[in-house]
């Protein structure tokens, strides 16, 4: 029963969080507050450990939660409960898009679409910016240019920019490759603190 | 069989390659899904996107389900979705089962602040790459400015812009054909 509600739960979580795995954030706080499954400050831990591993930080919220409530059973039908909706309403749509590909309006709507969506992405990508490059917070409370920018997260963004893209063969490495490195960085160099 | 588990294992490699959400797969995508494989376009992806953002569920889960769909039908959607939800499942259960205060070491906050920088670079790369390929002339250029524009100073739902994007795209698209059309 409580596997069938979990699951319940976060198919619903699935079909009407839209946009990003961050949506899921607000479905969640109501979740703790109607069913007591966890509280606020363990959905705090949820939502740091999901951003400190690899994968999708929705899928991860829904696998930590259902760990949390029921076991590793439990994990695994949170998270195919918020998977199934986005695979049933994606299927639906490929196999449209499929049936009418070669249709003029379709490639017509696409034409409108391609720079939005790109644009939305750079949109995403500048509040990533705020987030791990500059720190608005420590600016807003000591009014210090020198508080908004660090300067070793600077430095590394520009020697990672002319790695990925400047440098003959060191640009065609894997992004894995930076990310580790970038990784090893933040650890001699103590970024965090 | 050994496709759709060819498909599996690709898209565990992406999962557990993607570090800070959906935007993050994007330049692994096209690494290991356009780049190394063909099996997906540069503009393919862009859509997938935006199909991704104005339809329910975790973008990363959509754009799995897509590009696996269209490689190998249903079967083939359902074996890459699980794939790249498959780390997170063995991750974040270990995690959860062991290291409970996992995000509070130094060390994890200082690799992922490092690594925030790079994804960073990374989203950056992968989002001029795009932008070459979908921002090609004028109506395109305008487009995108207002889009970004607005997207930055207002909490609109991209649901919104996508739509009207869309219709943009229909509307200009077809004044250009008429206009050709009177030309002769």
């Amino acid at each position: 029963m409580l596997y069938f509600k979990l699951f319940w739960e976060f198919f619903k979580t699935g079909l009407f969080a839209v946009g990003g795995g961050m949506a899921t954030v607000p479905f969640l706080q109501d979740m703790a507050a109607r069913t007591g499954w966890f509280t606020t400050e363990m959905l705090v831990n949820m939502i740091a450990v999901s951003e400190s591993t690899p994968g999708p930080i929705g899928v991860n919220m829904a696998t930590y939660t259902g760990f949390t409530v029921g076991g590793p059973l439990g994990a695994v039908i949170a998270t195919l409960g918020l998977a199934t909706p986005s695979i049933t309403v994606i299927l639906i749509v490929a196999a449209m898009l499929k049936a009418f590909r070669d249709n003029k309006y379709v490639d017509r709507i696409f034409y409108g679409i391609r720079p939005a969506s790109t644009a939305l992405i750079s949109s995403a990508w500048i509040t990533v910016v705020t987030i791990c490059l500059i720190h608005i917070g420590a600016f807003r409370a000591s009014g210090l240019i020198s508080d908004l920018f660090d300067w070793r997260n600077l430095v590394l963004f520009a020697v990672l920019w002319l790695a990925t893209n400047k440098i003959p063969k060191v640009k065609k490495w894997h992004p894995l490759a930076f990310i580790g490195i970038a990784a090893a960085v933040g650890i001699v160099f103590n970024f965090a603190g | 069989m050994s496709e759709l588990l060819n498909l599996f294992l690709i898209f565990a490699k992406v999962g557990v390659t993607t570090f800070g959400g959906g935007y993050a797969m994007l330049p692994i995508l096209q690494r290991e899904i356009v780049e190394a494989r063909g099996w997906a376009t540069e503009e393919e992806i862009t859509d997938y996107f935006a199909i991704g953002q104005c339809t329910p569920g975790i973008i990363a889960v959509n754009t799995a389900t897509f590009i696996g769909y269209k490689k190998r039908g249903i079967p083939g959607g359902i074996f890459a979705t699980l794939g790249v939800i498959f780390p997170s499942l063995v991750i974040i259960t270990l995690i959860a089962a062991f290291l409970q205060n996992f995000a509070d070491f130094q060390v994890v906050k200082n690799a992922f602040a490092g690594i925030r920088v790079a994804v960073c670079v990374l989203i950056l790369n992968a989002v001029v790459k795009l932008f070459k390929k979908a921002v090609t002339d004028v109506p395109t250029t305008v487009i995108f400015c207002l889009v970004l524009a607005i997207s930055v100073l207002t909490n609109i739902s991209p649901v919104f812009f996508v739509i009207i994007a869309g219709f943009a795209g229909v509307i200009i698209k077809s004044l250009e054909a008429k206009g050709k059309e009177e030309q002769k």
